[in-house]
This record gives structure tokens, sequence and C-alpha cells, in this order.
């Protein structure tokens, strides 16, 4: 679709989007009601600026049905986001809600070649969470042989994927490591037919895709999607792996500065905000997703012309702020991990001795880091702090810890200790 | 006749030394010569034992990075300037020495070190050489 013609699409949908939601969703009403917000207000996709942002915080606070716009008797299915504190969120969808999810889904299977012919293995859980029925849902609109496996059961998983010839798979890239290296164990990997995969729900770096790539020998792409949107399904890659395409006639991106919430130019990494632009279940007004990305339009090889995304990268809300210096974990990973033989467990603690803040980063010695001389050990350890010092413009100071020293939970690492008292 | 030598990082905290020799001393390994190097944040403990593997094993299953290498042990006269003897031979040959450390004396007129070249099998030839009694482990653990 020419842009022109897309943009004007974005505008007439944005506008049904405030109509919808000041007419029928309690929170947006008093909102757009305080500022004075119609849709007629919405004269440009610029003007998306004067709509409110929308916060996790925000859908806790309706919970349950505070945000939906149709009665409840017009959802057909809901969805919950645990969250780590407190309430959950929930999100509804009407009929038309889950055809919109099975057609974006359907174009993200479609980037990694899932066609009629294509045997997907939907490693994704089933249930409240949404991985599992939009993947589902997807592979059922393009009708390609669906094996709803949901997630676990590594055995069972190899044996399928031999035994029916799976052809491509979802799962989180941890799994998929897993999955490749029990079927490594198990003498079976040869038997593998997979030929690609989408991969999300957790974040993922470059060096991961080039294990899954090379052990699974295919090819791995990176979806993204959020419950609170719609689930998977608002991005995807396509073959060229260069950033992820949204799909824009259904979801509007910004990417804003955290700290200033102004909109940053494309091409600039900030927060990720979306605005559902179809949604009738839940729409969603400049929901801020806490994610960190940079949005390009340059053209694609594929030859799609919807924006893409770069692979997220961190949290705005693990974001810290030394000598004024705004810094995320994330950039930190980075400079550590380009270092040969270094494992991504780390800790970085924030003092403020006296009135300047210190940075140490605490890093665990992996065996391919260790040697029986100090000298070897200390340039490693100077490599690391000249790296981080690289990506951040700040002097840190890095020691080496013992392996599993480092308090691990599930899932998500606490990686930042700030014990500055201000 | 090369000499293998378990390494293992430790960190400059309370215990961690002692938890190091302790997961020794539970797989019931003797501890033939040790060394210690150190900065102020984390130390090496280099060690010859009789059954390296086993070492290695017990000391990763409890957690421990360590790393295998090989050193050389050479025996010299336990007088002044027996250790100053094996090292000329060294620096004759331009080789140098990374590290070295004292094997645990029992009697007699010699002494042992251990020691580690850049390029271990090209100490050893030196040794040889030069008439230095070079010892295998097997030797070794038995004194």
């Amino acid at each position: 679709m020419p842009s022109n013609e897309l943009r004007e699409l974005q505008l007439e949908r944005l506008r049904e989007t405030v109509r919808l939601a000041g007419e029928n969703v309690p929170h947006y009403k008093k909102l757009f009601a305080d500022m004075k917000i119609k849709p007629s207000s919405i004269k440009s996709l610029d003007d998306i600026k004067k709509l409110p942002f929308t916060t996790k915080m925000d859908l806790r606070d309706g919970f349950p049905f505070g945000m939906f716009a149709v009665p409840q008797s017009e959802i057909v299915e809901i969805h919950t986001s645990s969250g780590t504190t407190g309430t959950p969120i929930v999100v509804g969808y009407t009929r038309s809600d889950i055809d919109l999810w099975g057609e974006v889904m359907a174009r993200s299977l479609t980037m990694a070649g899932v066609s009629k012919d294509a045997i997907i293995q939907n490693g994704y859980g089933y249930g409240l969470f949404t991985g599992g029925l939009g993947v589902h849902y997807g592979a059922q609109k393009i009708g390609a042989t669906l094996v709803p496996i949901s997630a676990g059961n590594t055995k069972r998983q190899i044996d399928i994927m031999c035994d029916l010839g799976t052809t491509h798979i979802t799962c989180t890239p941890s799994y998929a490591l897993y999955l490749a290296d029990s079927a490594a164990e198990a003498g079976l990997i040869k038997k593998i037919k997979l030929k690609a995969g989408c991969f999300g729900a957790e974040m993922w770096t470059e060096k991961i895709r080039d294990e899954i790539e090379s052990r699974f020998s295919i090819t791995a792409l990176n979806i993204y999607g959020l419950t609170e949107i719609i689930g998977p399904g608002v991005a995807n890659e396509c073959e060229h792996k260069n950033g992820l395409h949204i799909f824009e006639d259904h979801f509007y991106p910004e990417v804003i500065s955290p700290e200033t919430l102004e909109p940053l130019p494309d091409g600039e990494t900030g927060e990720l905000v979306l605005t559902t632009l179809t949604r009738q279940g839940t729409p969603m007004i400049r929901f801020r997703t806490r994610d960190i990305t940079s949005l390009h339009r340059e053209p694609c090889k594929c030859g799609r012309t919807i924006v893409r995304m770069a692979r997220i990268t961190g949290r705005s809300d693990d974001m810290i702020k030394i000598r004024g210096v705004l810094i995320f974990p994330s950039q930190i990973e980075r400079a550590i991990l380009e270092v040969k033989g270094v494992e991504p467990h780390y800790q970085i603690i924030i003092t403020r001795p006296q009135y300047l803040d210190e940075m140490e980063v605490q890093v665990e010695i992996s065996k391919k880091m260790f040697s029986d001389e100090i000298r070897h050990i200390e340039d490693l350890r100077k490599t690391i702090e000249r790296n981080i010092e690289k990506a951040i413009n700040l002097r840190v100071k890095v020691s080496l810890v013992e392996p599993k020293s480092l308090p691990r939970s599930e899932g998500k690492a606490k990686r930042v200790i700030d014990k500055r008292e201000l | 006749m090369k000499l293998k030598q378990i390494s293992v990082f430790l960190e400059n905290r309370k215990g961690r030394l002692s938890g190091a020799l302790d997961t020794l001393a539970t797989a019931k390994i003797n501890i033939r010569a040790l060394s210690i190097a150190d900065t102020s944040e984390f130390g090496i403990l280099r060690l010859i034992v009789p059954d390296p593997d086993k070492a290695r094993k017990a000391l990763e299953k409890a957690g421990f990075t360590v790393k295998e290498n090989y050193v050389i042990a050479v025996e010299i006269d336990d007088r002044p300037g027996g250790l100053a003897t094996a090292l000329k031979v060294l620096s004759d040959a331009d080789l140098n020495v990374e590290y070295l450390y004292a094997f645990i004396a029992k009697g007699g007129d010699k002494a042992v070190v251990i020691l580690r070249t850049e390029d271990v099998d090209a100490g050893i030839k030196v040794f040889r050489k030069a008439g230095i009694n070079v010892l295998n482990g097997e030797t070794l653990y038995k004194m």
C-alpha cells in the first residue's frame, strides 16, 4: 500500500478508535472529557500527541471489565497478563478482534514461510497467555497443519517433531535452545526437518538467534506482541531479519523519550508506544509498552513498505540514571557479551560513596574466561571494563565473581542494585 | 612427563578457600602441593593432586570454576643455589617462567619445585638436556 494511502487509513481508523474509546470506555470517557478531546480533534496523525498515554496501571485500575468498549456479551474471549505485581490485567476480544488477531498472526507466520503445506508445532502455552491461541488462530487462517502441543513436555515435543516431520515451530527462544540441546542429546537432531520458526515472548539477542539457527539449521525470526495490544502478531521479522515489520494498519507505533515523554524522530531509541487502530473489545490509546526500540522506514528488501522496529533491547522501567546519564542494563549486557567467553550473568551495583555515583559491574567468571594466570584474568577484566566504558561513556569498575554467585530468579533477573541514598 | 595441575578461581570472600579445601577433603583427595596467586579481589588456587580428574569433578560439582593445565615438576639439589642453577638453564634457553612454587619437602637431599614455562614441552626438553630430573606424576604422588 502506498504510504500516503496508509496514512489516510491510519488517520481514519485512529479517529474511529478515539470515538469508540471516548464513548464507551469509562477510563477514556472521563479523560477525554477532561481534556476536551473529540474524534474531530484528530486532524492529522501528528495530533496523536494530544491523546493521553495509557499505562499498565490504568488497566489494573479498570480490573476486570473497566477497559471494555463493548458490553461483556459481545466479548468472545478473554486473556490476562499476570504481571509480576498485584492485580492482573484483562483484555477482551470481540469476534472481529479474533479475526484481526488471526489476520496479523497469519501475516507473521507467512513471513516464516508457513503455507497450507506447512506442519506447524505450536510450543507456546495455551490458556490465558496469548502466545498459544495467537499462533493457533494465525495458523488456522493460513490453513496450515497445526500441532497444538503447547509449552513443555520436551521429550514429546522432540518425538512429534521427528514423527510428524514438523516444518515450523513457535516457542520462546530459550525453549528453542533447550529443545535443540535435548534433541542433540537424544541423537535425534538430524531427524528434525524444521525449516523456520517464530520466536518471541521474551527478550533475546542476535547471539541466541545464531545459536538457534545453527543448532536446528533453520531460519529463526523474531516475533513481537503484548497482551495489552492483542498478543503476538504486532510485528514480525521477514526473511531479511532487518527489524520487525509492524502491522501499522492495525497498530500505530510511536517511540517516545521515557524521560520527557515527547515523541522521538525515526531511528532514535526510546520507548515504544502503541495505539490500536481496529480493536473493538479493548481499544488502547498510546499504550506505554516500556519496551526500548527504534523505528525505521527505509525500504526493506522484501518489498514491504510498513515501518520496522529494531529488536527490543531493554525495558524503560530498568533504566538507570548515573551522573545524569541514562543507561540501560542491556547496553552493558551487550558490551559484556562482546568479550569472548563471557556469559550474560552480571549485576550492576550503583553506589554514591560521597557526591558522585559509582557503578560496579559484577560479572560471573566462566570456564572459558578462567586461566591459571592472574594477568590473563586481569586483561580480560580490563577488556570488559573498556567495552562498557565505550558503550556508555562512563567509568565503571568491573569485578569478577564466582559462577552462580549472583542471584538467579525465574525469568527476569534482578540486574540493578541501586544502593544510593538520594 | 608433563604434570597435570588444577586451578580454581576464588573470590576474595570469607570461606571460599576453606570451601574449596573442604570439597577436596570430602572427596578424599590429598593435596600434594599448592599455591595461591591473588589480587585484591580474587585469587587462583593451584593444586597438584594424585587424581586431578576426580578433584576437578568434585570442585565443579560444588560450583567452582576449575581449569586443568600442565606444569613441570623438577628435582633440584636441596642446598643454597639449587633453584638458581635450575632456573639458569631456562634463561639460557630463553624460556620464561610464568610461575613457580615448592613441593612439600620430605627430607633427603633433593627438593622439588613445580613450575610453568610458557612452552611446557620446551621446558622439559631443556631440563633433560641439562641433566635435571623431571618427575612424573606417579613418582611425585608417592613422595
